[in-house]
């Protein structure tokens, strides 16, 4: 007997959507059968953009790729470039950058513990996670004069050095966000009603997750043991000491214990960081403007996945080819499947549990020669034809 | 005179004026302590640490423009928030406080009062059928299963008290602690106080059982394509529930507002005040949770523990204790 469902349009304008993306929701009652995704609200044309700038504004074009994870953005991309340019990196240099990156998580962390608890109405621990996240961005403007699009990477280091004063400042935080996120912790698994609204909730397990190819946080709370920082060392964590956070829950649960227990550890390479920070040079002197032909893949472990950047030159200051791969993409497919055989009901939190950034994520798809719709690629020589002609016609300019 | 003291009752104190100014301050108090316990500041600007801010809520939501979706009934539409304030408003009138008469005080007002109660979210199912949304229409079935969740124990845990007391009738209710000489009734009592408390926030739909309105979810439920004025008019309805039910669960299970004017109006602030604190608090502390949740919750908790307390009165009144 065929099933009657309905179908439930959830955004491109909805009040769990941070930004705009569409989902069409097969439901029967108030349990869930299908799930599409329809994307694309949100391109912006960066990659495009990066060829017609030089390597240097390109960083700073890159880093507003995203609001939360900018730092990622610009080192995934300076890495590629970087290892172009054959660059040797002042040890200081790579130790601040890393800081920054974990600085950069422990906020991306908050913001999303606060978001989730906020999509199944639990706004108490909302605002305390929130009000925490203050604490790390006040860090984040201390060092880079920046809350948000740091700006501090530059080709071949950093820009901004700290002083012995920010030192203890930072250190001083790491003590107070352990000290919050142990209570986090302790709410989160243990507080019923919310609780009752993660745990179970949500499934992936660690075949379909692989198969998915899910990514960062996701991926560890389905048992998939993988992780840029420790399987691919970049920056200096090739000298840290952590551990790679997983959980076999397979479930938001997992999600949530996966990203609290990150945030200690972050917390920790942040005290190792600081502790053997060397002495020295923050950046590179000398580099040139002009990077050598070739091509560069450059991996990197963002608060929310790993993030690839693809850098292509051609011998010039301006980049052929910029390609990024935001972790979002990855993790959509997979949250889109877990959510089928919940209720209405866990569709927020399930989706916010891959910590989306559509923004990230969004590129165009052009199909070339679609015969259904009467598509067809067009060589150079023939649009510029089309031009001559359309305006010959119209406008009566001869060329 | 008695006339004129009927209109004051019905019009001014405890009617119309004063709920609607009282309850609004019941408003601040439950947004200003859930504020605090979320460490913000809550409303701030409007009047003295914000005190006025609901109401500038509501003239501002009065001035906004006001849609009526062009698939729905119109009349339905436009009608039912009228009805829902109506029907809080006559809720508030069967409060045994200062001046009764036979018409807010007769054998049988506590049914008439729970019923009146219950009104509002009928209209609110009604509300979100006829605006013809996907969101209204989730919102207004879960309104629904939601009643059916939270009004039999919310009966059964009011029955306690009449039980006690062996009487339909508020006033009655109210009196019999202090009437009677038997006032360890009240701490007797409390499990069903405890859940009273719980359904009224069902009632009220406020987190954890928010799930009709579950802003992530559903965007308004039932209330979402209502706007202006009518918006503003559900929301007068749903504070002045909260002071209704807040109110009534205060006359039943804490003991009333006797004394007079003077004396019955202090205990009323007082009282009302003490259970939206319990509100606020619940609000504070928890997460939503799911409409089969709250089904299975009120089933396998609330209503035992009012038939347990239920039985309690039962052997206490058989033995003759009470």
């Amino acid at each position: 007997m065929a099933e009657s469902t309905i179908k439930i349009p959830v955004g491109p304008q909805h009040p769990f959507l941070k930004e705009p993306c569409k989902f069409e929701f097969e439901i029967s009652g108030e349990e869930i059968r299908g799930a599409k995704i329809r994307m694309g609200y949100n391109h912006r044309g960066m990659e495009k953009a990066c060829e017609d700038r030089n390597y240097y504004q390109c960083l700073y074009l890159l880093e507003r790729i995203c609001g939360i994870c900018s730092h990622s953005h610009t080192t995934a991309y300076i890495q590629a470039v970087e290892s172009l340019l054959g660059l040797e990196l002042p040890k200081r240099g790579l130790y601040l950058r890393t800081l920054v990156c974990e600085l950069e998580r422990l906020h991306s962390h908050l913001l999303w513990l606060g978001v989730a608890a906020h999509e199944v109405g639990f706004d108490t621990l909302f605002m305390y996670t929130w009000r925490d996240r203050e604490l790390v961005m006040n860090i984040l403007e201390e060092i880079s004069g920046n809350r948000v699009n740091y700006a501090i990477n530059t080709v071949g280091g950093v820009r901004r050095d700290i002083t012995a004063e920010q030192r203890k400042k930072i250190l001083d935080l790491t003590k107070v966000v352990r000290e919050r996120v142990a209570y986090y912790a302790n709410i989160g698994t243990n507080e019923p009603s919310f609780m009752a609204r993660i745990q179970g909730v949500g499934k992936m397990s660690t075949e379909r997750a692989i198969e998915k190819c899910a990514v960062g946080p996701f991926a560890r709370a389905s048992n998939v043991d993988r992780d840029v920082r420790r399987d691919d060392p970049y920056a200096a964590y090739g000298d840290l000491e952590f551990k790679v956070i997983t959980s076999d829950s397979c479930d938001i649960l997992g999600r949530v214990v996966v990203r609290v227990l990150e945030m200690v550890e972050s917390c920790k390479m942040i005290d190792q960081l600081l502790d053997k920070l060397p002495e020295g040079e923050i950046a590179v002197q000398k580099v040139p403007r002009r990077v050598p032909a070739g091509a560069a893949v450059s991996r990197y472990e963002a608060p929310r996945g790993e993030d690839v950047h693809y850098v292509r030159s051609n011998g010039t200051d301006k980049p052929e080819r910029v390609k990024v791969r935001a972790p979002t993409l990855c993790n959509l497919e997979a949250a889109a499947e877990s959510v089928v055989g919940s209720y209405v009901a866990d569709i927020p939190i399930a989706i916010a549990s891959i910590d989306p950034c559509f923004s990230c994520t969004d590129r165009t798809t052009v199909l070339l020669n679609d015969r259904r719709r009467g598509v067809r690629m067009a060589t150079w020589e023939e649009l510029r034809r089309h031009g001559v002609d359309w305006y010959r016609q119209n406008k009566g300019i001869r060329f | 005179m008695e006339t004129v003291k009927v209109m004051l009752y019905v019009l001014v104190f405890p009617g119309f004026l004063f709920q609607m100014i009282y309850s609004t301050y019941l408003e601040w108090v439950d947004r200003k302590l859930y504020a605090r316990m979320q460490n913000r500041r809550g409303p701030l600007y409007t009047g003295w640490s914000g005190v006025l801010q609901p109401v500038a809520d509501i003239v501002k939501l009065f001035a906004k423009e006001d849609v009526t979706p062009a698939a729905s009934d119109k009349f339905m539409f436009n009608i039912l928030p009228l009805v829902a304030l109506a029907s809080a408003c006559t809720a508030g009138l069967y409060l045994p406080v200062w001046h009764l008469t036979g018409y807010n005080s007769f054998q049988g007002d506590l049914i008439v009062m729970v019923y009146l109660l219950a009104m509002p979210s009928f209209v609110l199912f009604l509300a979100g059928w006829f605006s013809v949304s996907p969101f209204s229409l989730i919102g207004a079935t879960r309104v629904l299963t939601q009643l059916f969740a939270y009004e039999v124990p919310f009966f059964l845990a009011l029955l306690t008290p009449a039980v006690v007391a062996g009487s339909w009738k508020i006033a009655d209710i109210a009196k019999y602690p202090w009437a009677s000489g038997n006032w360890w009734v009240i701490p007797l009592q409390v499990l069903a106080f405890i859940v009273a408390v719980l359904a009224l926030q069902a009632k009220l739909e406020r987190v954890p059982f928010d799930i009709p309105e579950a802003e992530t979810e559903v965007v308004a439920g039932p209330l979402t394509e209502y706007s202006g004025k009518k918006l503003a008019v559900f929301r007068i309805q749903k504070d002045i529930s909260m002071y209704a039910g807040s109110a009534l669960i205060a006359a039943l299970f804490l003991g009333g507002f006797g004394g007079g004017l003077y004396l019955g109006a202090l205990q009323l602030v007082l009282k009302t005040l003490l259970v939206v604190a319990l509100l606020s608090v619940i609000r504070g502390a928890c997460a939503r949770i799911r409409i089969d949740q709250i089904v299975s919750f009120s089933w396998r908790y609330l209503a035992p523990m009012s038939i347990v307390q239920f039985l309690i009165v039962l052997l206490l009144k058989g033995g003759g204790v009470i």
